[in-house]
């Protein structure tokens, strides 16, 4: 892993206006060093998705992104509730995002199906009370 | 189309991006839900929507999307306007509500994009 470049993010719980800002910055990044326009693209949107979800339904956590020449990893982090029923999260149209989230756009009950349409794999490791950990890989 | 098409056929007023209205435009969606736009959008350049918080910029971002109409007579305040003009976005507002300004542009040429 000699080329690899991490960059890592704390994402803050407390301000849904702010919820994207570092998938915005690695967007930027990965563009700068010339990553494909459809690799960035894909980044952009499971990483801006998953953003979102840490700060409405975790209160936050930290992003972990680890860029080599064959793939872009994206480990989310948080020490939320943890997701009771997975395979139910991961049906479309599932959420449990209130009524005022909606309102601001999210809670479609989109973001994980979106997650794991953009990436080439999507691992979610989650503890009732203690947190979620979701890894997602998109091969350059 | 160009987007300055589409600002003359909304009969728009440009909130941002005023060097940038001779961009290609060819296929747009409008919606105030930012998962959908980000679960079905595959090319679009435009996005209309009535939603106005620092989310629909981003969401634009994350897409590409060339430029963002508001519609209903939605007002961004100075600070989304400031967003996007960092991003290289075009901001559009009309008062013509979403079946309307959505239908127009159809009319006009633009597509949905594939399905
Ligand atoms: N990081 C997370 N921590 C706890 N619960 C989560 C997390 N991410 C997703 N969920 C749960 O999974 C559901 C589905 O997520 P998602 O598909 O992104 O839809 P939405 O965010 O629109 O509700 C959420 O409503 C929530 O109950
Ligand atoms: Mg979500």
């Amino acid at each position: 892993m000699e080329d690899a470049i991490v960059l890592s993010y704390a994402i803050s719980g407390e301000d849904f206006t702010r919820a994207g800002e570092a998938s915005s910055d690695v967007k930027k990044k990965l563009k700068q060093m010339g990553v494909s326009p459809e690799a960035v693209r894909k980044v952009a949107i499971a990483m801006y998705e998953g953003e979102i979800n840490m700060v409405i339904h975790a209160n936050g956590g930290e992003i972990t992104v680890t860029i080599t020449p064959e793939e872009i990893c994206m480990v989310l982090d948080d020490v939320g509730p943890g997701i009771p029923d997975v395979d139910l999260a991961m049906q479309a149209g599932y959420s449990t995002a209130p009524d005022e989230i909606r309102s601001l756009g999210f809670g479609a009950g989109m973001g994980l199906p979106n997650m794991k349409k953009y990436t080439d794999s999507m691992e979610i490791d989650t503890r009732i009370g203690e947190g979620t950990k979701i890894t997602m890989v998109v091969k350059i | 189309m160009t987007v300055r098409d589409a600002k003359n056929i909304l009969g728009a007023r440009v909130l941002a991006g005023e060097d940038l209205l001779d961009q290609e435009v060819r296929s747009a969606c409008g919606s105030d839900m930012m998962s959908d736009v980000l679960a079905f959008s595959k090319d679009h350049s435009i996005l209309l929507t009535g939603l106005c918080n620092p989310q629909v910029i981003r969401t634009a971002e994350m897409l590409d999307i060339v430029c963002l109409i508001f519609v209903r007579g939605k007002k961004p305040d100075d600070t989304l306007l400031e967003m996007a003009r960092e991003r290289g976005l075009v901001v559009l507002a009309t008062g013509h509500r979403m079946f309307s300004a959505c239908g127009m542009l159809y009319e006009a040429g633009l597509n949905g994009g594939a399905v």
